[in-house]
This record gives C-alpha cells, structure tokens and sequence, in this order.
C-alpha cells in the first residue's frame, strides 16, 4: 500500500516535470529565430517531455493494481526516431538554403558541412586566389 | 489515498494544460513558419503533443487500452515526417 501511494507521487511529479519540458520546447519553438536553432528545442519534447509523460503512465498504472511495460516499447520507439526525423529536417533545412552559411574556418580549410567534391573546392579556391 | 488521487488529478489537468498551449504554440509556428523545415517541425511537435495528449487522456481514465493508439500515432507521425522531408530533398517520395 506504501509503495501505491509512493508510485502515486511520482507518477505526479514525473507529469509536471513532463508538462515543463513541454512548455519549455514549444516556447523555444516559437521563440527562436533562426531555422537551425529552432530545430533544437523542440526534440526536448520528444525525448524528454513524452518520455515523462509516459513514466507517469507506467508509474499509474502500477499504483491502480495491474501493472504494465507497454510504455517502455513507445519510449524506445521515440528514442530511436527522434534523432532520425531531426536529422531528415536538419538536411532539408541544408537543401533549401534557409540556414545562414557558417563563417570562414580559422584554418586553410573547409567545413565538413556539405558534401562538396575536391574539384569544386579547388575551383572556387583558384578563383578567389 | 484520497490526497493522492488529487494530487494526481491536478498533475494530470496541469499537463492537460500545458499540451493543450503547446499545440496552439506550435500551430502558430506552422503558420508563421518562413521555411518548409519549420513547417515540418512544426507538424512533427504537434504529432508529439497529440501523442502526450493521448497519453494523460490513458491516465486520466485509469485504462490500458490507448497503448495502441500510442504506439500508432508514434510509428504515424515518424513515417510521416520522414515523407516529407524526403519530398522536400528528393521530388519524390520513393523512387
């Protein structure tokens, strides 16, 4: 009965940490202002925020009576594929030129941001020199 | 016992309230948003949000049985989000 109530609390705590997280990625959504930067607060939300929400499932449904681990397959599943559609996105924002260039490597060298061959590299190097 | 249940009844409508501001938050940004990658993040947090709605709606009613709807919306919105960009990148979406 200990543990119930126990369980109780935490499946309360884990949903107001959740519903910060929450708040605070789609704020950082609305916020920012750039594309690339706008692109980093709301995986916050995916991992963090609905990985909370879904501890306080399980936490519950433990206090109730019938435990389960169903939650932890969505957790998984989140985890794995946030990073990917961030990646998805990160790369359409690289293809359609909405993100500003980085500035000039301290080095003689290029960044390793776009998959430029070495012939392209070499052209824009004799032109400019 | 029963304080416990009301703190969790609060919880539950403090997050509620919170999801329920994100998804118009984010709204917003698919409106606004000047590239097509914000309009996708956008689509992608309010999926997310939708998610986490279902979730606490689980809670709320003490049953089981929105593991599936969970688990669906998840596998839904990645696939989708994947299909647009690759549309965005490519011109298609298999080729």
């Amino acid at each position: 009965m200990t543990g119930q109530i126990i369980a109780t609390y935490a499946a309360a705590l884990s949903l107001l940490i959740g519903s910060g997280f929450i708040m605070v990625g789609v704020i950082g959504l609305l916020k920012f202002n750039d594309p690339m930067t706008r692109l980093h607060a709301p995986t916050k939300v995916g991992t963090i925020g609905i990985g909370m929400l879904l501890l306080a499932s399980l936490l519950h449904s433990y206090a109730i009576g019938g435990s389960s681990m169903h939650e932890l397959l969505i957790m998984a599943f989140l985890f794995v594929t946030a990073p990917v559609s961030a990646n998805f996105i990160a790369k359409v924002n690289i293809h359609q030129r909405s993100c500003s260039t980085p500035p000039e490597p301290p080095e003689d060298d290029t960044w390793s941001t776009l998959n430029s061959p070495e012939g392209d590299v070499e052209d824009t190097a004799s032109q400019k020199g | 016992m029963s304080s416990a249940t009301g703190i969790i009844d609060i919880a539950v409508m403090i997050t509620f309230c919170a999801l329920a501001l994100g998804q118009t938050l984010s709204m917003v940004r698919l409106v606004l948003g000047p590239s097509y990658g914000d309009r996708i993040l956008a689509l992608d947090t309010m999926v997310i949000n939708s998610l986490g709605l279902v979730v606490v709606l689980g809670i709320h009613q003490g049953v089981q049985i929105y593991f599936e709807v969970t688990l669906l919306i998840a596998m839904l919105g990645f696939v989708s989000t994947v299909a647009l960009a690759r549309f965005l990148l490519r011109g298609d979406i298999i080729e």
